[in-house]
């Protein structure tokens, strides 16, 4: 069985990691550079200083894509949640059109979503705005919700809803206190996820944003098409510091409610 | 009577991916068929116009290249990620390995192109360092090609490769692969004939995953790419913003969408252990 174990896939596996992290370790060196350049002239924080206190832009696209990533996930996870019971659970019509069009957006290109969505708003006449953007992230999280809620779902039995209803459970009774109890680890980590895909989100946001609703991504896009810039070395640091916190923040919060 | 309470839990999600989804999608069809608006939108006449000139040369000629740059990085990338994803499975430590390969795709997608300008870019980290060392003299351009456009996308889609190839790898029974051995079969005939052949729904849906996001791209072609690497995604954003052709823009993502559709279902009827592997490896 050892045999297996060396040679060519430890070859790939060292390659995939040195892939992976060279570039990041390199951002994270030259965030910390006292000159302009890529080329190494002494330890700074000046960067960082420069983020934190003349990049005014940038912290309220941070402020609006907070907003966009609450408000689109608690909406995206109630939604999502009633119709993956619903999908799961019970038969009616039109079920088998809402469970395929509810999967569809997960596999087409992102670029289809926004195009269609700037496509209808123009036609409509709504504005590129905030709400926009809010409507747009609903949406392609929705699929990903129904998704691991239903996989929650998955491991229940029916029958303990039925015992409920053989008890004399009311519909409301049996959700908020048999279905509702029963999904919540998948809803919380359905939010979890939402929250992460509307935080990280740039093309579908690019068709959809209008002037003055620029986001985190979005910002981050019109800084680095003009090439290598030291304070985007400083954000990308932070940035990644922040997303490997919250990560493990998340996980820690998700362990501690579900699996005491 | 419970039958309603099921149309009651899946009618408001029905009623938003409705609006928001499915009358887009048709609306985009739909304007595919209408002719130009003088300064965007479209006029309410039907027009093949969009689909002759989605049959032009130089549109045709976008779409293979489209082809060719996903097809290649998905090559490469599973090239590259089964070997890793059968050395994480086979690993006492896989929990810490895995979270070795997810970690880097916490940060932000933008964030991780860059990380690529900031080290091939003319005035990036190779460059500093290659003119320094008075290997070059000038910039040397690893930039705005596609070359840079297939590394970033192997960058890029490498863990969505990884995470299904290894929950399928992980489900295998390494006995097969001794038995094979036992019975006299070189370690490469192992490999060909027994291990891939029974971890073939977790090459499809890897495949799925790289190709299809790799194939809609807009943001790397955007961002590292050049004149030799202009995508559809590109083209796309182009007619809408600039060149205000909206039946144009609307044709290609439709085509773009029946494409998809289609090469999904093809995959899914190949497989259908498939779709089983989606659900698994998606959060």
């Amino acid at each position: 069985m050892n045999r297996s174990k060396g040679g060519v896939p430890l070859f790939a596996f060292v390659v995939t990691a040195v892939f992976f992290y060279a570039p990041l370790l390199v951002l994270v060196c030259f965030s910390f550079n006292a000159s302009r350049t890529m080329t190494w002239s002494g330890f700074s924080l000046r960067w960082y200083g420069e983020l934190l206190f003349h990049s005014a832009d940038l912290w309220h696209a941070l402020g609006r894509s907070v907003i966009i990533a609450l408000s689109s996930s608690v909406t995206a996870t109630a939604l999502g949640t009633l119709g993956a019971i619903g999908i799961y659970w019970y038969n009616f019509r039109f079920k088998r059109y809402i469970s395929i069009a509810s999967f569809l957006p997960l596999i087409l290109p992102e670029i289809i979503m926004g195009v269609s969505l700037l496509i209808l708003f123009a036609a409509v006449g709504l504005p590129l705005s905030l709400f926009t953007i809010f409507i747009a992230h609903v949406t392609f999280n929705l699929p990903f919700v129904v998704l691991i809620v239903s996989s929650r779902l998955d491991e229940f039995d029916y029958s303990v809803v039925e015992a409920a209803y053989d008890l004399g459970a009311r519909e409301w009774d049996a959700l908020v206190k048999v279905v509702l109890p029963i999904s919540l680890p998948g809803i919380v980590a359905a939010f979890l996820i939402a929250v992460t895909l509307s935080l990280e989100d740039f093309v579908i946001t690019f068709f959809v944003a209008g002037p003055g609703s620029t986001t985190l991504p979005l910002q981050i896009y019109s800084m680095i098409r003009f090439g290598v810039s030291p304070v985007i070395n400083a954000l990308s640091v932070m940035l990644l510091a922040a997303s490997i916190a919250l990560a493990f923040l998340g996980k820690g919060v998700y362990r501690y409610i579900f699996q005491r | 009577m419970r039958k309603n309470v099921g149309a009651l839990y899946a009618f408001p999600i029905g009623l938003w991916i409705t609006l928001f989804f499915v009358v887009p999608i048709s609306v985009i069809v739909l304007y595919s068929f209408m002719a130009k608006g003088l300064y965007g939108g479209v006029v309410f006449r039907f027009s093949l116009d969009a689909y002759r000139e989605l049959f032009n040369a130089a549109l045709l000629h976008t779409a293979l290249t489209t082809f060719l740059l996903a097809a290649v990085s998905t090559l490469l990338t599973l090239v590259l990620a089964l070997p890793a994803a059968y050395y994480i499975a086979r690993s006492r430590f896989r929990n810490t390995l895995l979270l070795l390969i997810i970690i880097p795709f916490w940060t932000n997608f933008l964030i991780r192109i860059y990380a690529w300008i900031a080290i091939l870019g003319n005035n990036g980290f190779l460059n500093a360092l290659l003119l320094r060392s008075g290997i070059t003299h000038g910039y040397a351009h690893f930039l705005y090609n596609r070359y840079a456009v297939v590394i970033v996308l192997m960058y890029t889609y490498l863990p969505y490769a990884i995470l299904p190839l290894y929950s399928a790898i992980e489900k295998f029974d390494f006995s097969l692969l001794e038995a094979a051995r036992d019975l006299g079969a070189t370690r490469t005939q192992a490999v060909f004939r027994v291990l891939l052949p029974n971890i073939k729904a977790g090459i499809t849906t890897a495949v799925l995953f790289t190709f299809i996001p790799a194939f809609g791209q807009y943001a790397v072609p955007q961002l590292v790419g050049g004149r030799d690497s202009f995508m559809l995604g590109t083209v796309i954003a182009r007619e809408l913003t600039v060149s205000r052709n909206w039946p144009l823009a609307s044709a290609i993502a439709a085509a773009l969408t029946v494409m998809t559709t289609l090469s999904v279902l093809a995959f899914m009827r190949l497989n259908r252990s498939a779709g089983e592997l989606i659900r698994e490896s998606v959060p």
